[in-house]
């Protein structure tokens, strides 16, 4: 179209609100076919979204079935202490991972990230030997309410500790692909920031299970 | 398929043929998959219908053939009284599921979000895949229901407990209702999975210059429908997975002790029925919003297009899309105003509900104020989206006597809420995506669709629904419950026959109508007229690619955008309209919140 | 077919012409014409309880304005369409924000009116019980409805599940509570004509709803709560029972009788039913 010069009708200012800081239009340099951290960081925090409401659902229900008058709690399995000290551990080991591959410490990134996976899997283990537990004192999931959520969210739990784990995985094998700690960091930050959460997730249900 | 291009070239590789359209992680093969994959669904959803509407109107007809069809589902040629809930609940699961929101968020979302916002794909085309490949499985075990011992799910789409968690209460409550619950929360999977790429996309992969305020108004109703789905959907899975647990595990979340069921007495203890409805609702009333935004958005960019206008008042349309959006997770509750929730709790809700309306009519106004003094070109598509404000207004007006939950103690459960719901959400929904559909079919498949026929499609379809809906008000406002098998029953439903045999017929023509659209479409894709690029001068950036547009969208340059999306009829501009991607030194731009100066 | 943008000025004002009439004729005038029709066959069912005629009185303003909205959108609807398709050029506005604020204002001012009437016929509608009330159990089953009256001593008997047996304790009355002894269980609701009802609604097996149309009563009976349903029947006669609430395959059957009837004729029917002790 032909250049014109024509005066222009002055319409609305800018809206007040400034929902561009998000990221002000940016992608047109890059080619977006290959995303870089910035979206696998945004997506994990979208999933902890997600993740948190499914946990609210199910606590909503939880709250308002435990203030019926036949609420017991039940035996507190000896193993949830090994497996809660196995997750929190995995999750230091982790954040100290993640702040070597900040320094540039390929090596120390990739060994943390290692033994915090193992720490994962060893709590996965921890978990099953509750349900065991459970299961020789006779508590099973339809034995009393208390029960049934107890394995209702360490089930649920669980299987996103599993999802967790597989990221871990998937982020060890891009770590020793990564020819630098920056690269590895790129899947590194969001599997840990979705392990943190779960970390986090843990403490709450035990302490809403057991304790609160 | 992503990670085939360089950074300055749009060349497909050779993939197998499976990669390319089965398998295939581009973003439009992804789209049309799930808009031809929701079609199947819709022909089916609508043949149920039809099932149900044949009982209703004609209680007496024999009907020979589907016996033939349904041989466990007929007796005497006559529906029984069991498959018809099936047929009932399936329509709604189906319709409301695997139909609207699939084709909306799954199909309109997927093509249109990189095309629109100058993306080349999505940010992750392995999730998008994934997202597609969970909704095959779904649609399996849904419809494996059908053939299992007591037949398919029977409890409603809302599976209410006990009715859904008790296997004897109702013969679908057998194998039919796990499965129904299994295929649900697959398909949830998917959307979870869906919702995370679009919002993710929207926010990352926007092209140069496509700001919030510049962003096409389709994209804002996606965007903010992905985001109640992501906030939503993840509280009907946990409702799903406890009741799946009730059902099979023997645990007592929404079943209470103390029921006799059959002559048995039901082992559960202490669960609550109306928990199931809370999560239930938070979950269900978003989804309606699910349904409604996209189509909205389609219907703006739409109205704008045929209007050579402007939307009026863009900022307050996502204003009110937003709006909407955050107040449909406060209305959950006026679901269940007679359900035996505390009655104060009653009164909030009517306050939230009602306060749904303001941003609607917003929206209503605007496009009142978009079509005055513009000039309007007749194509199917604007057809449909004018359309669509009438079913929109028609079925948004009833809403009012529901919100209020005086008048919901007689209205609810009745036929004016199937009337309300079918026009506010159902038919205008689908009039969405057939204005969607007619709208972006060439860019689709680079072919023209066949306008005679398809306004033909537009006229039987809009008389259909009206002729079929609008009765259903006086049938629900004489007193008819829903889902009844029968209204031969009830003494206050004995004068109801005429008007059932009579939406009975408009039923049946309204289905017949969408043959019309489906002969349409197929032939359309191969014998239509070829496409030029922008054949509504439209100003959005997916008519700055090719039709079809190639794997990676756009040429070895993104575009740029440096104007917002309706530059229609700009005073002095020598054509009445102009693209997003035209400088603004170029033409006089008419001055947008978000043009050139702000964003230097 | 033309090529868009080229469409024929004739044809365009046709279908401006075309969907502009059928807007008007089909919505407007079919829409409130079938209205006016079927007010005189398919409608209301008569009013028979005090919260019937305040029902029907918020249903009626509600229509008058959702009619006046819904004719009013549709003929600005259709004029616009109409004039759409005679203008050479489109007008080039996008922004009114007095329009805006206007149309933002008036919907809200009666949408507030329409909540304040709303939720005083709400609120009335759920009284509590006068003291005076007459006092009866409500039991939704598949299919049907049993209905129990505490008898002389005003009270109800325990009942447990367990004890049901659908010919000679259908209510599963616990025979060592002396309570239950003068309970009376029957098939068939009696109410007395301009007293109060303190309905004590629960179900046996799955979500019913207790829905009589000419009382504009509906309430749904969910397992494990008793929930009170309070209303005044202000017309003698027989009424029906529905159930509103998906409750299974006989869902469609599950009717209940109700008989309305002065004091004396209520206090004879309710001495002549002996009492259902196990």
């Amino acid at each position: 179209m032909p250049p014109q010069t024509l005066e222009v009708r002055p319409r609305t200012p800018a809206p007040p609100i400034d929902i561009d800081r998000f990221s002000g239009g940016g992608g047109g340099g890059a080619d977006p076919m290959r995303p870089g951290t910035a979206p696998a960081s945004i997506a994990v925090w979208l999933l902890v979204a997600s993740v948190t409401i499914l946990f609210a659902a199910f606590t909503s229900t939880y709250l308002a079935r435990r203030a019926e008058s036949d609420w017991i709690v039940g035996p507190l399995p000896v193993a949830l202490y090994v497996s809660t000290t196995l997750l929190l551990l995995s999750s230091v080991v982790l954040e100290w991972a993640r702040r070597q591959g900040g320094r540039g410490r390929l090596e120390a990134l990739r060994w943390g990230l290692g033994v915090a996976t193992v720490l994962g899997a060893g709590f996965l283990a921890a978990q099953v030997a509750a349900w065991r537990q459970l299961a020789a004192l006779g508590v099973f999931l339809s034995t009393n309410p208390h029960s049934a959520f107890f394995y209702l969210f360490t089930g649920a739990h669980a299987l996103h500790v599993t999802g967790g784990l597989l990221g871990l995985l998937y982020a060890l094998t891009e770590a020793r692909r990564a020819p630098t700690a920056d690269l590895a960091l790129q899947t590194v930050d969001p599997a840990t920031t979705f392990w943190h959460f779960l970390g986090g997730l843990w403490v709450y249900l035990f302490l809403m299970l057991f304790v609160l | 398929m992503t990670v085939t291009h360089t950074a300055h070239g749009a060349a497909e590789h050779a993939l197998p043929w499976w990669r390319r359209y089965i398998f295939s992680m581009d973003h439009k093969v992804i789209g049309i998959q799930y808009l031809f994959t929701s079609m199947f669904m819709a022909v089916l959803g609508g043949f149920l219908a039809m099932l149900i509407r044949m009982q209703l109107g004609f209680p007496t007809a024999k009907f020979y053939w589907a016996q033939w069809l349904f041989p466990g589902g007929f007796a005497n040629n006559q529906i029984k009284p069991d498959f018809y809930l099936a047929v009932v609940t399936m329509h709604g699961t189906i319709m409301i599921f695997f139909v609207l929101t699939t084709a909306l968020s799954g199909g309109f979302g997927n093509f249109l979000i990189p095309l629109q916002i100058g993306a080349r794909d999505m940010a992750f085309p392995f999730l998008n895949m994934m997202s597609y490949w969970l909704y095959p499985p779904a649609i399996i075990v849904l419809l494996a229901s059908f053939f299992v011992t007591g037949g398919a799910a029977s409890a409603g789409w809302t599976a209410y407990p006990p009715l859904s968690a008790l296997r004897n209460a109702v013969p679908g409550s057998q194998v039919g209702q796990t499965l129904w619950l299994i295929s649900l929360a697959i398909l949830i999977v998917a959307f979870l999975f869906g919702s995370l790429n679009y919002i993710t996309t929207i926010l990352q992969l926007r092209t140069r210059g496509m700001s919030f305020t510049r962003l096409p108004l389709t994209i804002w109703g996606l965007f903010v429908t992905a985001i109640l789905m992501l906030f939503s959907f993840p509280v009907l899975l946990a409702g799903a997975i406890m009741l799946l647990f009730d059902r099979t595990a023997g645990t007592s979340f929404f079943v209470p002790g103390g029921l006799v069921v059959g002559n048995q007495l039901v082992q559960h203890t202490g669960g609550n029925p109306l928990l199931w409805q809370h999560l239930f609702w938070f979950l269900g009333h978003p989804e309606v919003y699910v349904l409604i935004l996209p189509p909205m958005g389609i219907v703006s960019e739409v109205m704008a297009t045929n209007a050579r206008k402007p939307i009026f008042g863009y900022i307050f349309m996502v204003g009110s899309i937003i709006a909407i959006a955050f107040l449909s997770f406060l209305v959950w509750g006026h679901h269940m105003f007679i359900s035996g929730m505390n009655p104060l709790l009653g009164t909030g809700f009517m306050v939230t509900t009602l306060a749904i309306a303001i941003p609607s009519a917003i929206k209503t106004f605007n496009w009142l104020a978009t079509l005055w003094r513009a000039k309007i070109r007749f194509h199917t598509s604007m057809l449909f989206a004018i359309g669509f404000i009438s079913l929109f207004v028609t079925g948004g007006l009833t809403g009012i006597f529901l919100g209020s939950p005086a008048i919901d103690i007689y209205v609810q459960d009745t036929f004016f809420v199937v009337a309300h719901f079918h026009f506010v959400m159902a038919s205008a929904a689908l009039f969405g995506i057939f204005a969607g559909t007619y709208h972006w079919f060439p860019k689709m498949f680079g072919r023209m669709m066949n306008e005679r026929l398809g306004r033909i499609h537009f006229w039987l379809t809009f008389v259909g629904i009206y002729a079929t809906f609008f009765p259903m008000h006086f049938a629900g406002i004489a007193g008819m419950m829903r889902r009844i098998f029968s209204v031969s029953i009830y003494q206050h439903l004995q004068g109801l026959a005429w008007v059932n045999i009579f939406i009975s017929l408009a039923a049946f023509l309204l289905g017949a109508a969408q043959l019309i659209f489906i002969y349409n479409l197929f032939r359309s894709i191969f014998r239509g007229p070829r496409a030029e690029r922008n054949p509504w001068q439209a100003t959005t950036l997916e008519w700055e690619a090719d039709s079809p547009p190639p794997h990676g969208n756009f040429g070895p340059q993104l575009p740029e955008v440096h104007r917002w999306p309706h530059d229609f009829s700009v005073p002095g501009a020598p054509a009445d309209f102009i693209p997003q991607t035209v400088p603004a030194g170029a033409v006089p731009a008419a001055v947008h919140g978000g043009s050139e100066e702000s964003e230097s | 077919m033309m090529p868009p943008g080229e469409t024929d000025r004739a044809a365009t004002r046709t279908a401006a012409r075309n969907l502009s009439l059928g807007i008007l004729l089909m919505v407007v005038v079919g829409g409130v014409g079938s209205f006016l029709i079927a007010r005189a066959r398919w409608w209301l069912p008569p009013e028979a309880s005090t919260q019937a005629v305040e029902i029907d009185r918020l249903f009626y303003t509600t229509l008058a304005v959702t009619g006046i909205a819904f004719v009013l959108v549709h003929v600005l609807l259709a004029l616009f369409v109409w004039q759409g398709g005679r203008r050479e050029r489109a007008e080039h506005f996008a922004e009114h924000n007095t329009l805006e604020l206007t149309y933002t204002l008036v919907p809200t001012a009666i949408l507030v009116t329409l909540i304040a009437m709303g939720s005083v016929v709400w609120a009335r509608v759920h009284q509590p019980a006068p003291a005076d009330a007459l006092l009866v159990e409500v039991r939704a089953e598949q299919f049907g409805w049993l209905f129990r009256y505490p008898g002389a001593d005003g009270a109800f008997g325990r009942y447990e599940a367990r004890l049901i047996n659908t010919r000679t304790n259908p209510i599963g009355l616990d025979p060592a509570d002396p309570a239950g002894r003068d309970d009376i269980v029957v098939r068939e609701l009696h109410l007395v004509a301009n007293r109060t009802v303190h309905v004590r609604l629960r179900s046996k097996d799955v979500i019913h709803s207790f829905f009589i149309p000419t009382f504009r009563v509906k309430q749904d009976a969910v397992p494990g709560m008793i929930l009170n349903v309070v209303f005044t029947p202000n017309r003698a006669g027989h009424y029906e029972i529905a159930c509103a609430e998906l409750c299974g395959v006989g869902h469609y059957i599950m009717r209940g009788k109700i008989t309305v009837e002065p004091q004396q004729a209520f206090d004879s029917w309710l001495a002549s039913q002996a009492p259902a002790a196990p």
